[in-house]
């Protein structure tokens, strides 16, 4: 994480004219270094200790002991599984939805800019009003509109949350989510060079042949972007899980098991924090990838 | 475009062109449902809102008169709405107080790596709320912060500063070079400098950046429920208040959830295009 900060104190004359052009960053820098480093070193510290506050005893170094007992602890293997789900999958949805309401939106059409405001919307959803709506309006066995929508078409009702937890809370948050892809994308397709498809055009090559040629290689960096910043969010899913299962059934996922066993009511701050720590590795090595794309855009930006 | 080879196909281009432009309404209409819905049955009263879904139903206000009623002992809603505005509000200000100067060093003199310090900044976004909540936790309860509106400044701040930083950057890179030199030349300090060009070229920027946090600080809910469930509670944990165990509820949650949605969401449908600009430069540049 801290690594890409490299700052050297230069051992030249023009150490105050340097100084000078730091001085700007330096509340915002030493803000943000103090709110994010300092909490995360803690936690890495308390992840190395058996720290239980209920029931009260010493707390003591165990090294990496809470590490060890990971692979054989039943719920965080289940709840590493559902956070694989909750990720994985409304990445997927939301990129591949994205990207076809990014197409749609891409042409000129009447209302195109009430279709986008339409659109966007669930993305500026408070996320626990999101999971609330979809739970008790949606997907309720008893009102909900898709099971009056299924008894319609002659099937029979289904309890959604209840039954399927963590397909209820993915699509949900596929719903959530797409607005975002679809924004990435959409910006992507903007910045396609006009000249190059004009020519193409030219050259007499097809609609589908421009889209599979030029569009899709073009929009590959957006793609690679949304995934990334998609499931950085996403794995840190929290408000949703709360809101519509309460954990229940298989869809905790990590951030909702971190709460659980720590001030959630476990109290095993020890433990809790070691599970914190894998959320945060899984993150590191996306976002490392992520960083690669981000900043193979901005050098582009640069060369343009 | 412009180039048209023959009216044929034109006229099949068009034909395609409505085909999808009606696709794509009816997409819109159907994505945008349960929102329709919500609205819908906020206007409910609790026995056409518990029942198989109906569009048709004599509407009425009583149950945004029923949630905005406040009972001792109760968060209520002026309570929460007020906690969520001081505390949306001052941390925005915050985020662009920092993150205005940091940009500038970033963006109009920058100094050495700032590539690096860019990235560390847009990092720490990386770093999943979980990893801290803990620490937080102990520190603000050892501080005697814990259910303060304090904390939740100080935390939104931090979620929404590198964002800022991020975005700004972007938006100053814009400004016209010459005129900062020009204003330079003029003995123009920083402070000149932002005030006489670069704040007032890069108004609808920061105003973007701005409201791209407020909405981020408003529909916050990790750190609300975690540090301030007493006091100092925010619209989020209002929200999951309107849910009762016993009894119907679904009208009532939805008038809340309205209340609750609709000053982000009205300020998103209006800064839309702005704000569209911003996350992609912000995101891609």
């Amino acid at each position: 994480m801290n690594t890409t900060l490299r700052t050297k104190t230069p051992r030249v004359p023009a150490l105050s004219e340097s100084w000078r052009r730091r001085l700007p960053l330096l509340p915002a820098l030493i803000f943000t270094i103090a709110l994010t480093q300092i909490p995360f070193l803690m936690s890495v510290w308390y992840s190395l200790t058996d720290w239980k506050v209920v029931p009260p005893g010493p707390r003591e170094f165990v090294g990496l002991a809470n590490y060890g007992k990971l692979a054989t602890d039943h719920f965080f293997r289940q709840a590493a599984w559902t956070t694989i789900e909750l990720t994985v999958i409304p990445v997927i949805g939301a990129i591949v939805l994205g990207t076809a309401f990014a197409l749609l939106l891409d042409r000129k059409f009447l209302g195109q800019g009430l279709v986008r405001t339409l659109l966007i919307t669930p993305f500026l959803l408070m996320p626990v009003v999101v999971g609330l709506i979809w739970k008790n309006q949606m997907f309720s066995g008893l009102y909900g509109v898709i099971n009056w929508v299924i008894e319609k078409l002659g099937g029979t009702p289904v309890e959604f949350v209840s039954r399927y937890p963590t397909w209820a809370i993915a699509l949900t948050l596929i719903w959530q989510w797409t607005p975002f892809m679809m924004l990435i994308m959409l910006a992507g397709l903007q910045s396609q060079p006009a000249e190059v498809l004009e020519a193409a055009k030219v050259d007499g090559a097809s609609p589908w042949g421009i889209f599979r040629q030029l569009t899709l290689s073009h929009l590959r960096p957006y793609t690679e972007l949304g995934i990334l910043l998609g499931t950085i969010y996403l794995i840190q899913v929290y408000d949703q899980v709360a809101v519509m299962t309460g954990g229940g059934s298989g869809s905790t996922n990590l951030p909702y098991f971190v709460f659980q066993r720590s001030i959630g009511g476990g109290w095993e701050f020890g433990r809790a924090s070691s599970y914190s720590i894998v959320v945060v590795i899984a993150s590191i090595i996306v976002a490392t990838v992520a960083l690669r794309v981000l900043s193979r855009l901005l050098k582009g930006e640069e060369i343009a | 475009m412009s180039a048209t080879p023959s009216p044929v196909i034109v006229g099949e281009r068009r034909w395609v062109n409505r085909a999808f432009g009606l696709l794509a309404w009816v997409v819109g209409l159907i994505f945008f449902f349960p929102v329709f819905w919500m609205v819908l049955n906020s206007f409910k009263s609790e026995q056409d809102a518990n029942t198989t879904p109906k569009l048709f139903f004599h509407p009425t206000l009583d149950r945004y008169r029923d949630v905005t009623k406040s009972a001792t002992g109760l968060l209520s809603f002026g309570e929460a709405f007020a906690n969520s505005a001081v505390v949306v509000l001052v941390s925005t200000f915050i985020v662009l107080a920092l993150a205005i100067p940091a940009a500038y060093a970033l963006a109009i003199v920058p100094v050495k790596k700032w590539r690096d310090i860019l990235f560390f900044f847009i990092s720490t976004k990386f770093l999943p709320v979980v990893a801290s909540i803990l620490p937080i936790w102990i520190l603000a309860r050892n501080l005697h912060v814990l259910n303060s509106r304090l904390v939740l400044i100080i935390l939104y701040t931090g979620i929404n500063l590198p964002l800022a930083v991020w975005m700004l950057r972007s938006f100053f890179q814009e400004v016209p070079r010459e005129l900062i030199e020009a204003a330079e030349i003029d003995g123009a300090g920083l402070r000149g400098q932002l005030t006489s060009i670069i704040l007032p070229l890069a108004a609808p920027g920061i105003a973007a950046t701005g409201l791209l946090c407020v909405i981020f600080a408003w529909n916050e809910f990790f750190y609300a429920v975690q540090l301030n469930p007493v006091d100092g509670s925010t619209v989020p944990i209002w929200v999951t208040t309107n849910i009762s165990t016993r009894g119907a509820f679904l009208a009532k949650l939805s008038a809340a959830s309205v209340l609750a949605c609709i000053p982000v969401v009205l300020a998103g449908w209006i800064a839309q295009k702005r704000m569209i600009r911003g996350l992609a430069m912000g995101a891609i540049k």
